[in-house]
């Protein structure tokens, strides 16, 4: 087998007394689709975080295309090849769409970016000289996107991308990641709609009070009985 | 600036010099304080202290070596922009209000060690004695409106090539949403610094001529609260996104204090100020600059 593309050891984090991750470790292969779900407070955002570097473990490591990157600040590991969305979306508001995907082409791609192709592609085309301010929601997730993939990122980390929209929204939204994915980006999916993620992904796991209890592929996920007992409480 | 220049050799009454100096002085200030304040986001309350910086280390190498008005100045941006960037690397990391609490208790700070330092005066102050001729300039507040105009002109030459750069992108960006602009490959801290080591020295350069200015320099005039005021305010009432804002500021307010000084009374001045700040940020928040942009549409 491979080296796997990112790597997280024993991935551990407290706030204060609050300990939001223990002992989590996991791995993904260049080019694969994973899906970490977990219920509220499972610890998903703060592995989002942790991974991208806008938090610092007490305890673990953290490998990306063989390097350790543990120690680097977020706008390095952006430059490496990770980028993300926000959950909740975080454009930036006094930039037209354009504006906002030059930042990462010009601040985190190795390569050059089409910001132009980039938007069409995600359907906001005609929006490119509009502010996110006048953006519908599936609109600003699509920008999110958008600006994580103008850093032309080897790894995309999906932090609900999908959360408060429609059925037809997150089929259109669905369709695009795996898109992407078809052209070699890794997708790393946060999320709490299991109907999207047990679709999209290859494989799952699954986080719980900070803990992972379950890896797998997404049927056998179905089927554990631990992980029924964490969302369902039996 | 030739047309600056000709007016130094034209222009009978000096002091229409006196006058224009303060509002260039405030073109540099307000131009400093909106790279740090208006581009990244970050209120800077501690303006005087930089400017005073400026000045006094203007008196202190006048007082060691008697140096040209150039080398005095130099001096003054230089001290003014390592104490930028020492103070950014300290109070950086916080956000918001903290940054604005931190930087007014950096110039508290600086003004008590002023008042406490023998050597510059304390609170009695200091004599800095400009020479009595200098060639080219009839007296010496032309020559020194002259330097403040070409400061001016430079300074904001400089935040108008900041804006349409990368870095200036980066900075507003920052402004925007910083765990944002950070993952999306923007060095935020380093960018900060600089914007806080530039944004020092410009106001540094401002306020080293202030000594010649005066002739009798004390930390009251130094740490002026007009100063501090004026900075935040002018780019406000301007428009702080774009480089115009500053000036437009400080051309309005400034030239209105310096008539309100002679025509109603000086201590009315920040009443002004103070009155006008409230009725923009209420009222057109993109200042002036926004305003004409939302007619313009």
């Amino acid at each position: 087998m491979t080296e796997p593309l990112l790597c997280v050891e024993n991935l551990t984090k407290r706030f204060g007394g609050f300990v939001a991750l223990t002992d989590v470790s996991l791995a993904i292969a260049e080019g694969e689709r994973l899906g970490v779900i977990g219920p509220n407070g499972a610890g998903k955002s703060t592995l989002v975080n942790c991974i991208s570097g806008l938090l610092r473990p007490e305890a673990g490591r953290v490998y990306f295309a063989g390097g350790d990157i543990t120690a680097l600040p977020a706008y390095r590991r952006a430059r490496l090849g990770i980028a993300r969305s926000f959950q909740i979306p975080r454009p930036f508001r006094s930039m037209t769409l354009e504006q906002n995907l030059a930042i990462p082409r010009d601040y985190a791609a190795r390569e050059p970016t089409d910001a132009d192709a980039l938007l069409a592609q995600l359907g906001l085309g005609p929006k490119r000289g509009a502010l996110p301010g006048t953006l519908t929601q599936i609109e600003l997730r699509k920008l999110e996107l958008a600006r994580a993939l103008a850093a032309r990122p080897r790894l995309v980390i999906a932090d609900e991308v999908m959360a408060g929209l429609s059925h037809a929204e997150i089929d259109e939204m669905l369709t695009v990641l795996l898109a992407l994915n078809k052209s070699g980006i890794t997708i790393l999916m946060i999320e709490h709609i299991m109907r999207a993620v047990m679709r999209f992904s290859q494989r799952v796991v699954v986080l719980d009070a900070g803990r992972k209890i379950a890896d797998g592929a997404p049927a056998d996920i179905l089927a554990d009985k631990e992980v029924e007992r964490a969302y369902l409480g039996a | 600036m030739a047309a600056g220049y000709a007016a130094t050799r034209y222009v009978a009454n000096d002091y229409y010099f006196y006058a224009a100096y303060i509002v260039l002085q405030y073109v540099v200030i307000a131009t400093a304080w909106n790279i740090l304040g208006g581009y990244a986001g970050y209120v800077n309350f501690g303006s005087a202290g930089f400017y005073a910086v400026g000045a006094y280390t203007a008196a202190i190498l006048y007082q060691l070596f008697r140096p040209p008005l150039v080398a005095m100045i130099v001096g003054g941006g230089i001290a003014a922009g390592i104490i930028g960037l020492a103070a950014g690397y300290l109070t950086l990391r916080v956000k918001g209000v903290y940054f604005a609490i931190a930087t007014l208790a950096l110039a508290v700070v600086l003004e008590t060690i002023v008042n406490n330092w023998d050597y510059v005066g304390g609170t009695r102050g200091i004599y800095v004695l400009h020479p009595h001729q200098v060639a080219g300039f009839a007296n010496y507040a032309r020559l020194l409106f002259f330097a403040m105009l070409v400061l001016a002109v430079a300074s904001v030459v400089l935040a108008r090539s900041i804006e349409r750069s990368r870095l200036g992108r980066g900075l507003a960006a920052i402004r925007d949403d910083e765990q944002a602009a950070e993952s999306a490959g923007v060095p935020t801290l380093r960018l900060k610094l600089f914007a806080a080591t530039l944004s020092g020295a410009l106001m540094g350069l401002a306020g080293a001529p202030f000594p010649y200015y005066v002739s009798h320099l004390e930390p009251g005039s130094a740490f002026s609260l007009a100063i501090a005021v004026n900075a935040i305010a002018m780019p406000m009432i301007g428009g702080a996104t774009s480089w115009v804002g500053p000036v437009i500021g400080a051309v309005l307010l400034g030239g209105a204090q310096q008539i309100a000084t002679v025509t109603i009374s000086s201590i009315l001045n920040l009443l002004i100020v103070g009155l006008l700040l409230i009725g923009f940020v209420i009222f057109a928040p993109e200042g002036i600059v926004g305003l004409i942009r939302r007619l313009w549409r």
